[in-house]
């Protein structure tokens, strides 16, 4: 069902955890939904220079947070603002189809936490496009 | 790696007694039953022998009274809709309960667009059903109550014998998925009022691809497959002959070994209960303490969520199930939990354990040395733990 790659990262999932006074808090997703990821970000000049998450969810909720931690770390913001849930699933070699949708929200979360960074500055920035679906899939190879 | 195997609800390996009696069914007696010659007398001789096991495995008063099908879905398939077709002209209303197998459910659900109407009365929050409720949602429409013998996701044991009562009173038919009791429980279709009973072989042991639908004599029911007139014309295509013998077989060995396999499978499931129940942070039971089958164990943890539970019990070699939304096919919550008043998020961080033949002293306590560990270190990467329970 999952790639050995996903597996690895839901096995041993890096950066798990909160960080001690973040710049940025992202929280996406419903517990209601069995999906609920938490990215949280330090921020120096420009560059995420820590980062951490905690989840709720499935095993590809975990492996995508864990592999958006991977991405995001040492990125600078605007660059940080470009992963796509697309480049979070091609990462782990593939994610099954029925999970593209639910559980790929980590992108979600780590551009919440980049919101919630520039709202702290009083920095306004347009919300961002939302991805659409086909868009994931086509990403995924799926 | 150590192994366990706790999910027998949906799967049971078959009995070594079991393959060893369908092997020359397979190879060497291919006769068809419905042949004159000697060749058919052999496997016409052996499935009506298999059809006196299952008689007996539920206390039905003659063999001609158990109809071979594919499986539990198929005979539940045939009891819903050839009760509800033959007897239309008597009524068109079947009431069934909000938590039972989606075969039932579904069939119920694909009734409605017949021209039948389904009442699906609900359960209180062990997921018991009230037998009252059921005499307050039949009506003179009424010609079907369908309720699992004990649901195959909380273990819960329903009144039956009660239920049954209800329906005959009121001159409908009461059908049950056996499904998750027959075998393990002493279910008795005559004392308890139970008209029509879908079965399954793999369930106790036996092979996939057969089971039983229990029709006492008398009922009015329609068949679903035509054919050659096979089961008296109830269910036509030449018998599964080795899938009979087999399940005959099981039938007969679950019957012998019951009581005793009763007792040690109630005896681990309490000390599962016991043991999660008190060591797991966040650990609440699913379904009823007492009225449970002996072989059902199902916890919900709070601020988890079930297919990361099952993939890290996976890692250490324990196959286990849960029905939380992620690992569904329909990404929703199990419609048993939400039936039973249980709220979506927290029926995520389900664990849903299923004893059987070949379950040791050995595996509980493995189970019960890993459990723990795996629900508190989801808890700890989860944000919705509260810091205080961390």
């Amino acid at each position: 069902m999952y790639t050995d790659r996903c597996m690895d990262h839901f096995r041993n999932p890096r950066n798990v955890g909160t960080i001690k006074d973040p710049d940025g808090v992202g929280r996406v997703g419903n517990p209601v939904c069995g999906d609920m990821m938490e990215i949280q970000i330090k921020v120096k000049d420009e560059v995420i220079s820590d980062i951490k998450f905690r989840t709720f969810g499935c095993g590809a909720a975990i492996a995508t947070s864990s592999m958006i931690t991977e991405l995001a770390n040492g990125k600078t913001i605007e660059e940080a603002l470009r992963i796509t849930r697309g480049d979070v699933a091609n990462a782990l070699e593939g994610l099954p189809p029925i999970k593209m949708h639910c559980s790929n929200l980590a992108a979600d979360a780590l551009h919440a936490a980049i919101e919630d960074y520039y709202k702290r500055k009083g920095i306004k920035i347009e919300p961002r496009k939302k991805e659409s679906v086909e868009e994931h899939e086509h990403a995924a190879g799926s | 790696m150590k192994t366990v195997y706790m999910d027998y609800a949906s799967a049971s390996p078959v009995d070594p007694r079991v393959s060893e009696a369908m092997l020359p069914y397979v190879s060497e007696r291919f006769g068809n039953p419905s042949s004159i010659h000697y060749v058919g007398a052999e496997t016409r001789e052996a499935i009506e022998n298999g059809r006196q096991q299952v008689t007996d495995l539920i206390n039905a008063e003659r063999p001609g009274e158990i109809v071979f099908t594919s499986g539990a879905t198929e005979s539940i398939n045939m009891a819903l809709k050839g009760v509800a077709y033959r007897n239309a002209d008597k009524g068109k209303n079947l009431i069934t309960t909000t938590i039972e197998h989606m075969s039932v459910l579904n069939t119920a659900k694909s009734l409605t667009t017949k021209g039948f109407n389904v009442t699906f009365v609900p359960v209180d929050s062990f997921g018991f059903v009230d037998p009252a409720s059921i005499e307050a949602a039949i009506t003179k429409d009424t010609t079907l109550v369908s309720v699992t013998y004990a649901n195959g996701e909380v273990g819960t044991v329903q009144a039956i014998r009660e239920i049954g009562k209800v329906a005959r009173d009121h001159g409908a038919y009461m059908h049950v998925d056996g499904v998750p009791a027959v075998g393990r429980m002493a279910v008795d279709v005559r004392s308890e009022n139970i008209d029509l009973m879908s079965m399954s072989s793999n369930d106790i042991c036996g092979p996939k691809g057969v089971g039983a639908l229990y029709i006492r004599k008398g009922v009015k029911i329609e068949p679903l497959i035509h054919g050659g007139g096979q089961e008296r014309g109830l269910r036509s295509g030449s018998e599964n002959v080795p899938g009979i013998v087999g399940f005959g077989k099981a039938a007969e060995l679950a019957r012998k070994e019951m009581t005793g396999e009763s007792a040690r499978l109630k005896a681990f499931r309490d000390r599962m209960i016991r043991g999660i129940g008190s060591r797991t942070k966040g650990a609440i039971l699913n379904g009823h303490p007492d009225k449970r089958a002996p072989n059902n164990v199902n916890f919900r943890f709070n601020y988890i969520e079930g297919e990361a539970l099952i993939l890290r019990l996976n890692d250490l070699g324990i196959a286990a199930a849960t029905s939380s939304a992620c690992s569904s096919k329909t990404l929703e919550p199990s419609h048993v939990l939400r039936g039973m008043g249980v709220p979506a998020e927290e029926a995520q961080g389900t664990l849903l354990l299923t004893t059987g033949r070949w379950t040791t002293e050995k595996d509980v306590d493995y189970v019960l040395e890993n459990v723990p560990g795996v629900v508190d270190l989801l808890r700890k990467m989860s944000p919705l733990t509260p810091e205080t329970e961390v």
